[in-house]
């Protein structure tokens, strides 16, 4: 376990590092000068070639593009990210300040979704082209087809057209006031877990059929044990390993930022936080960010293969 | 040359005792696959509206009346009006183009590149594949949307950039499962047979692992096919897809619809109901295809 685990660790290094220059490249290449957003944006004319130059000295544009990711990378590994061009203030501060909104819609969503994901994907699984079966997979499929922010769009404007009633706009943690954040996070994590819950009921739902051809299933079946024994007690336990990837994976994702669940139900997570820094062309921003969602990806991957590693000895040896 | 003549031979004849023609293929589909053959039907009456919007749709998608703003579903618009008057219905048909033109060359574009990529890097083995799986790695660390919405973001909003966008990010996906698929049957006899035989290795691979690796590149393509129209609304909502007044579907539940919908829900109705039924269909399709490509999850395969 030690050799594979050092050999991994090692592996990611690589891969960091091509996630950080990619980033900084795509970044780059952006057209438009950055200072001359700063400055005045739009009356790009009139600024004089001092000021601007000036600008550039303070971002260190004027340096050298090796230097500048040299620059940019010392600072990485120093958790300095810069500061937001938007709010001035650093970019990591903003980051814990909304961390803690993805990170709870986070944990409740992927709580929801297996709830729900594991007793059906089995039933379906069991049930195999019955309607039963056909039921759960377009109810699943469905999920996966329905876009979540139209999820969020219908909600809200039910809750507004029948009830009056929004959910709060200001994010109030669990320990402050449960109830009011009861309310402001149960639509989205419902529109988020159902999402989820879609994918991981396939993925619970194939793999167990693909178990449940094995030989040692069969033999199951032939020394008269019931349905129950065969399906929970044997195959399932051989299914869940591609499910609980599954899971470590959606939920590295959801750490990442809901994107556009955030946006619709105004969350100020870190997804509405790349909507936002993309919107004011807050490159700093967006940079760090689309560096630290690949870092926890990365992270959470490597997890998943530990952990894979350490349910299959087989894995271990490769 | 001379090698190259009786190994066309060789690969000529297919064992035809198990072929079926493309008309039981699809008769056998329908009757085991009825969910499949539902999104086959979805998919077609979808195409069949964006090549025949200019003839079906009532209205000019781009033309607004003003008379008639968020006018309610009736029967001169159907799915009412928006906030210039502009038809509805005419403007989701119109739509379907968008979504399918973007679906289509997005996940096309996208798998054949992975897949190539995929097959090279497992045929040429060595330092070649290491590079090539690092970089599949690094681009597999950026989840989709955040990847695809970093691109779009320097691209502009313009259709052709979000294709771009949406492309990108599935070359890794691609590349990741052809490979794999690519890897085992490089290891059957008759490929070690071709080369040995003096085939190049372009003709190896072009011939004999290609044709071997489509199941698993047919069910990517569906599979993409789906997730590109949805993430081409998801951009288009965030106003990074296409520009106003394309009508994308996404596009038409940004901004207007979410600050009119108190007024006027069938702006945000409709163009949802659009984006789920053709990703549902394609879903739908997608995952009966793999059942019955997959060897694994044929029943009493």
């Amino acid at each position: 376990m030690g050799s594979y685990l050092a050999k991994r660790l090692l592996l990611i290094v690589p891969t960091l590092f091509g996630a950080a220059a990619m980033v900084f490249v795509i970044m780059r290449v952006i057209p438009g000068d950055v200072a001359l957003l700063i400055l005045g944006g739009d009356q790009a004319g009139q600024i004089d070639k001092a000021q601007l130059a000036a600008m550039h000295r303070q971002l260190g544009l004027d340096q050298p593009l090796l230097a500048q990711f040299g620059t940019w990378l010392w600072g990485v590994l120093r958790f300095d990210f810069g500061t937001s061009l938007w709010t001035g203030r650093p970019v990591i501060e903003e980051l814990i300040r909304r961390l803690p909104v993805s990170l709870e819609l986070a944990i409740l969503a992927t709580i929801v979704s297996v709830l729900l994901a594991i007793p059906f994907g089995v039933l379906a699984a069991a049930r195999q082209d019955t309607w039963v079966d056909y039921l759960i997979r377009v109810i699943s499929i469905g999920g996966l087809a329905i876009p979540s922010f139209w999820v969020g769009i219908v909600i809200i404007l039910l809750l507004v057209i029948y009830f009056g009633w929004g959910p709060p706009l200001e994010y109030t943690p669990a320990w402050v006031d449960p109830w009011a954040n009861f309310q402001q996070m149960v639509f989205p994590v419902v529109t988020v877990g159902y999402r989820y819950a879609a994918v991981t009921t396939r993925m619970t739902r194939s793999t167990l059929l693909e178990v449940m051809r094995d030989d040692y299933i069969r033999t199951a079946w032939a020394k008269g044990l019931g349905e129950r024994a065969v399906v929970i007690r044997h195959a399932l336990k051989n299914a869940m390993l591609p499910v609980i990837t599954l899971i470590g994976t959606e939920f590295a994702f959801l750490i990442g930022g809901l994107v556009v669940t955030e946006t619709v139900f105004t969350l100020n997570g870190v997804g509405r936080f790349v909507v936002d820094a993309v919107a004011h062309r807050d490159y700093p921003v967006v940079q760090a960010l689309v560096f630290l969602i690949a870092l926890s990806f990365v992270v959470v991957n490597l997890l998943i293969d530990l952990t894979y590693a350490w349910f299959d000895p087989r894995i271990r040896y490769r | 040359m001379s090698v190259q003549f009786p190994l066309a031979q060789t690969t000529a004849p297919v064992p035809e005792a198990t072929r079926l023609t493309f008309g039981e293929g699809v008769v056998k589909f329908v009757r085991t696959k009825p969910l499949g053959a539902g999104g086959a039907l979805i998919i077609l009456a979808m195409i069949f509206v964006a090549i025949f919007a200019t003839t079906l749709a009532p209205y000019d998608p781009y033309w607004g009346d003003y008379a008639v703003q968020f006018a309610r579903p009736s029967a001169e618009h159907w799915f009412g009006t928006d906030e210039f008057g502009r038809d509805m219905l005419s403007r989701i048909m119109y739509g379907a183009r968008i979504a399918l033109f973007v679906g289509f060359v997005a996940s096309f574009a996208g798998c054949t590149l992975g897949a190539l990529l995929g097959v090279v890097s497992a045929y040429a083995g060595g330092k070649v594949d290491l590079l090539l799986e690092r970089l599949m790695d690094i681009l597999l660390a950026f989840p989709l949307l955040i990847l695809a919405l970093a691109i779009a973001s320097i691209l502009g909003p313009a259709v052709q950039n979000v294709v771009i966008a949406i492309t990108i990010p599935i070359i890794p996906r691609a590349a990741r499962v052809v490979r794999s698929a690519a890897l085992s049957v490089k290891e059957n006899p008759y490929v070690e047979a071709a080369s040995s035989l003096g085939a190049s290795w372009r003709r190896v691979i072009v011939q004999h692992i290609l044709p071997n690796v489509m199941a698993p590149y047919m069910i990517m393509l569906t599979a993409q096919l789906g997730s590109a129209i949805l993430t081409e609304a998801a951009l288009s909502y965030l106003g990074l897809g296409a520009a106003e007044p394309t009508p994308s579907w996404g596009l038409m539940l940004s901004g207007s619809a979410s600050s009119y919908a108190e007024k006027a829900p069938w702006i945000a109705l409709f163009p949802g109901i659009a984006i789920s039924l053709g990703v549902f269909g394609f879903n739908l399709f997608g995952d009966s295809l793999r059942d019955s490509l997959d060897p694994k999850l044929r029943r009493k395969g």
